[in-house]
Parts: structure tokens; C-alpha cells; sequence
């Protein structure tokens, strides 16, 4: 065809510049939303560089340093616990546990989660009703539980409670993922693409995933958050991380009695920060959820 | 069966959804050259056997053939759903949904130019832009994300990238039924102009009497998963035989109608 076709005059709404993308993201998560996401940051730089910091020692038992308040020896700004240990030392040691154990929880149960829910997705039939009949099973059973028993019979540690809860949190992972790439193939340029002959992986891969993305980081963000509480109260209980480690749930137990001896800054202070970070990764995780839906 | 001259051969195709047959021993034939119109209204099965035919449903019963091939089972391998897809491609009915949201035109286009040539990366730019010249839009239409487009921007794209395949027939299904009047002509123009460039015939699956005359030589009118009456277009929606297709028919207005009965009764 050679003529040329006559610009079309439909009303076409001004084309948008695609940079405004992520600014707008900053705006819509809001200033709550923002110091979320920075307190999780710092969480996470402190337990990426906190253990080789200068000055930190968490270790070291000095007993009549026992319950010495903030400030009262140099070198010291929140004071020493139940054991004459640093505070501050263990605290900032004990991000690392906080955010590691969650993130094993998070790539195991993601990486299975999202297989699980993408391939139900797509076959339907009686591979998702088998899927969705396991999931019932598992959504049915307290993922604490679960790793209670698993460190029972696997003993304690932080892998094994670890590995426990990703199994527990499986299901609700492989349902969102499910009903959104559900959601997602039903629409009709994915069967344009299946027309076309592009393969169920690609498609799945290429097209179904990534638009359906910015749900699977809002729930893994709020997984996150409850993997974390899940994690701590099993290291409180003693089935998780074993003392001496620095964990904030095993601070908050060491320090327990100093709350009825008159000295409940240690137990209160790993409960802060354990509040703190959780309230924080939740906060975040609604808000990319309602973004992602659209809400916001 | 399938002779030299007919590009789509249907015969006795069925389809049964549980208990109830949304297609029902439904054959007809599309030769070389022309196009055909399937009407009928929703819940006729005119979808259902559009789906069949693109190979997004299996048939219960019945033959498909198309270029020459059968196509009655669904595809065994990768390299066969390809070939397929350059026989027969869709456009559907609803711009909204029609394209991924995070790919702009040209990237559509790109895939589907990877997927079935063996182009070069320049051959390929050239190829986009004559698509895109074809189905009337310009460069900066196509390097947008879809949200940045209107309805029928949105389905000249998904007409082009359907013509990437370079298909010998494309299934028209409610393609202009969600655009605006005036928008619905400009896309019916685009599509003509297409067949007179390309020779792909079509198969237009509509409800709309207007379009239907428009694009197609033929016609078949499907009602409850049957084909109640068949035809030229001309023949068929001037002189209905059936009183299905009589009832169709006067259910759309016509130029110079006017709503006569309700004027007299505002008037008394």
C-alpha cells in the first residue's frame, strides 16, 4: 500500500514521558510509607555492616556490670544486660538474625510459591485442584506451630525453624500468585500471544510475571514482617537462635526478670526494636500492596 | 477435502461445555478471496467457534482445516502452534486488555517479528514501521506504553501485530464492537485498506449488521450454536429467509429512522 493514511483523528490523550514513573512511586507510598521503608533500610545496613563496626562487643560477660543503666560507664549508651553484656553491642548484632532468618523464610517460600502458583495458573484442571487441596491442608495448620515441631524434632536453630515457617507460609504465597496470574491470563493479549504460537513458558516468564510482580513484592514484603515475629517468639521459646547468640528474641527472654527487678530497659529495648522493624516492613507491605492494586 | 481454492474449511464442528452445546454441527467453508461474517447474537457460539479455530478451545467433534492443514486437534510442539499462528490469527474485542501494559507497540510488534522470521534487528525496525503505517500510526504511538493510547489506537495495534505473523486469515472477533462510532469507521477503513494491500481474507464475527456489510461477501447466522441461514452478504440481510435473521435485522435502525412511536406519544 502506498498511500498514505490520513492521521487519525481520534482525541489520544498527550503522550506521558515514561521517567515519571518513579517519582510518582516516592509519592504514592507517602512520608509514612518513606520512613518504612528507611527504618527497614537501616535494619538491614546494620545487619549487613554491624558486626564489623568498632567499638561493638556483644559477647563478653562482665557481671558486675549487671543491669548498669544508660551512660554510666563510657563507651556504653543504653547500659548493660542481666549478664554485664553491651546493649547496644547486641542490638546491633542481633539485625543480623532479625533480617537473615526472614529472608530465608522469604527466598524458599517464594522461590516454591511462585512455581506453584504460576503452574496451577496455567494448567488448571486437576493440578490446581491437587494444589489448591495441599494448600488447604497447609493453610489449615499454624506456620509457629509447625516450626515448634520441626525444632523438636530437628532440634533448635534458626535453619530449622527457619525452613519450618517457609513451608508454612508456602500457601498464602501460591494463592496470590495463583489468583493473580489467573487473573492475568484471562486477559486477551495473552491469548493473542498463545495464537501467535509463543510457548506457556515465555509467556508465564515474560508477560504473566512481571505484570503481576509488584503484588508478589508486597506480599513477600509483609511475609517478611510476620516471619520476623514468627522467628523472634521462636527464639524467645529457645527453640530458635540458642544463647549466647545476639537475637532480640533471646534478649527479650535473658532480660525478662529485669523487668520485675526494676531494670526493664534490656527486655524493652529488643521488644522496641522488634516492634519497630515489624510495624515498619508491614506498614511498607500494605502500602506497595495498595499501589500495586491500584488503590493509591 | 480442503481444495486449492478454499483457504478455511469447517465441518461438522461441535462443541460441548457439560451438558450444553455451545457449537453445534457447524460446517462452512471461506473461499480464496473473500470474507466471511458470522452473526448472531451473545450466546450464539459464534465465540466459542472463533476460539476453536485460533486453537484457544478443542473441538469436541468436527474438522478444522485452514491453509490447507488440519488443525481439528490442539498443537504437538512449539515449531507447530508457530506454523499455526501464521495461518490464522485473532484480534479480539476489548482494546483494554488486548496489549501487555508494559509493552509499548513496537515491542509487541518485535516479538512477534522475532517469533516467527529470521529477521535482522534493521529488517525488523523497517517491518514495525511499515505495520505501523499500515494500520495508520505514527512512531511516537508506537514507543508508548498502551496506557498513553486510545480504544482504537489500542486495536490498531493489536491488528498489526496480528499482521506481523503475516497470516492468510484473520478472525475479526467484536474487533470494533467496544470503539466509538466514528473510531469504529476509521479501524472498518484500516482494515479494508489492509485486505487490499495484503490479500488476508477475514472472518468477521460480529452482531453488528452495520460492519457486517461492510467488510464481508458472505454471511452465516448463528443462532444456539447453529447455523440458521446462510448467503451473500447482500442476500442474506436484504431478503432474510429465516425468522431469526428477520428479527436481527429489523433490530437495527436505519439511515432516516426515527423514534416515531414515542414522538406520538409525547405528542397526546
Amino acid at each position: 500500500m502506498t498511500t498514505t493514511m490520513p492521521a487519525p483523528a481520534e482525541a489520544a490523550p498527550a503522550v506521558e514521558p515514561m521517567a515519571r514513573s518513579s517519582r510518582s512511586w516516592l509519592r504514592r507510598l507517602g512520608p509514612l510509607g518513606i520512613a518504612c521503608a528507611v527504618i527497614l533500610g537501616i535494619a538491614v545496613v546494620l545487619a549487613i555492616i554491624g558486626p564489623y563496626l568498632p567499638g561493638l562487643d556483644p559477647e563478653s560477660t562482665d557481671l558486675p556490670n549487671a543491669w548498669v543503666g544508660p551512660f554510666q560507664l563510657p563507651g556504653s549508651p543504653l547500659g548493660f544486660d542481666a549478664q554485664g553484656r553491651d546493649l547496644l553491642s547486641r542490638l546491633i548484632f542481633g539485625a543480623r538474625t532479625a533480617i537473615v532468618g526472614p529472608l530465608i523464610v522469604l527466598i524458599i517460600a517464594m522461590s516454591l510459591g511462585v512455581t506453584i502458583g504460576m503452574i496451577a495458573a496455567w494448567r488448571r484442571g486437576w493440578l490446581d485442584s491437587f494444589l489448591n487441596f495441599g494448600l488447604d491442608i497447609l493453610f489449615g495448620f499454624p506456620g509457629i506451630l509447625l516450626a515448634i515441631v520441626a525444632a523438636a524434632v530437628f532440634g533448635g536453630g534458626l535453619w530449622a525453624a527457619a525452613i519450618a515457617l517457609s513451608v508454612a507460609y508456602l500457601p498464602f504465597i501460591a494463592r496470590v500468585v495463583r489468583n493473580a496470574a489467573a487473573k492475568e491470563g484471562a486477559m486477551e493479549y495473552v491469548a493473542a500471544l498463545r495464537v501467535q504460537g509463543v510457548s506457556a513458558w515465555r509467556i508465564s516468564v515474560r508477560h504473566i510475571l512481571p505484570n503481576i510482580s509488584p503484588i508478589i513484592v508486597a506480599q513477600g514484603t509483609i511475609l517478611f514482617g510476620y516471619a520476623l515475629v514468627d522467628l523472634v517468639a521462636i527464639s524467645f521459646l529457645g527453640l530458635g537462635v540458642q544463647p549466647p547468640a545476639a537475637d532480640w528474641g533471646v534478649m527479650v527472654n535473658e532480660n525478662l526478670i529485669g523487668v520485675l527487678q526494676g531494670y526493664p530497659l534490656p527486655a524493652l529495648a529488643a521488644g522496641l526494636v522488634i516492634v519497630t522493624v515489624v510495624v515498619a516492613v508491614n506498614v511498607l507491605g500494605e502500602r506497595l500492596l495498595d499501589i500495586s492494586e491500584g488503590r493509591r | 477435502m480442503a481444495t486449492d481454492d478454499t483457504l478455511l474449511d469447517v465441518r461438522g464442528l461441535t462443541k460441548v461445555f457439560g451438558d450444553r452445546t455451545a457449537v453445534d454441527q457447524v460446517t462452512f467453508e471461506l473461499p480464496r478471496g473473500r470474507s466471511l461474517a458470522i452473526v448472531g447474537e451473545s450466546g450464539s457460539g459464534k465465540s466459542t467457534l472463533a476460539k476453536m479455530i485460533v486453537g484457544l478451545e478443542a473441538p469436541t467433534s468436527g474438522t478444522i482445516w485452514a491453509c490447507g492443514a488440519d488443525r481439528s486437534a490442539p498443537a504437538t510442539g512449539s515449531r507447530e502452534r508457530r506454523v499455526r499462528g501464521r495461518q490464522v490469527q485473532i484480534v479480539f474485542q476489548d482494546p483494554y486488555s488486548s496489549l501487555d501494559r508494559r509493552q509499548t507497540g513496537a515491542q509487541a510488534l518485535d516479538e512477534v517479528l522475532r517469533l516467527h522470521h529470521d529477521y535482522g534487528a534493521d529488517y525488523r525496525r523497517t517491518r514495525i514501521a511499515e505495520l505501523a503505517r499500515l494500520v495508520g500510526l505514527d512512531d511516537r504511538q508506537m514507543s508508548v506504553r498502551p496506557k498513553a493510547l486510545s480504544g482504537g489506537q489500542r486495536q490498531r495495534i493489536a491488528i498489526a501485530r496480528a499482521l506481523a505473523a503475516e497470516p492468510r486469515i484473520i478472525i475479526l472477533d467484536e474487533s470494533v464492537a467496544a470503539l466509538d462510532v466514528s473510531i469504529q469507521a476509521q479501524v472498518l477503513n484500516v482494515l479494508m485498506d489492509i485486505r487490499d494491500a495484503t490479500g488476508v481474507a477475514y472472518v468477521l464475527i460480529s452482531h453488528d449488521l452495520a460492519v457486517v456489510r461492510q467488510i464481508s461477501d458472505d454471511i452465516v447466522v448463528m443462532q444456539d450454536g447453529r447455523i440458521v441461514e446462510r448467503g451473500t452478504t447482500e442476500q442474506v440481510l436484504d431478503d432474510p429467509q429465516e425468522a431469526y435473521t428477520q428479527l436481527l435485522r429489523a433490530s437495527v435502525p436505519e439511515p432516516g429512522w426515527t423514534p416515531s412511536r414515542r414522538q406520538k406519544r409525547s405528542t397526546t
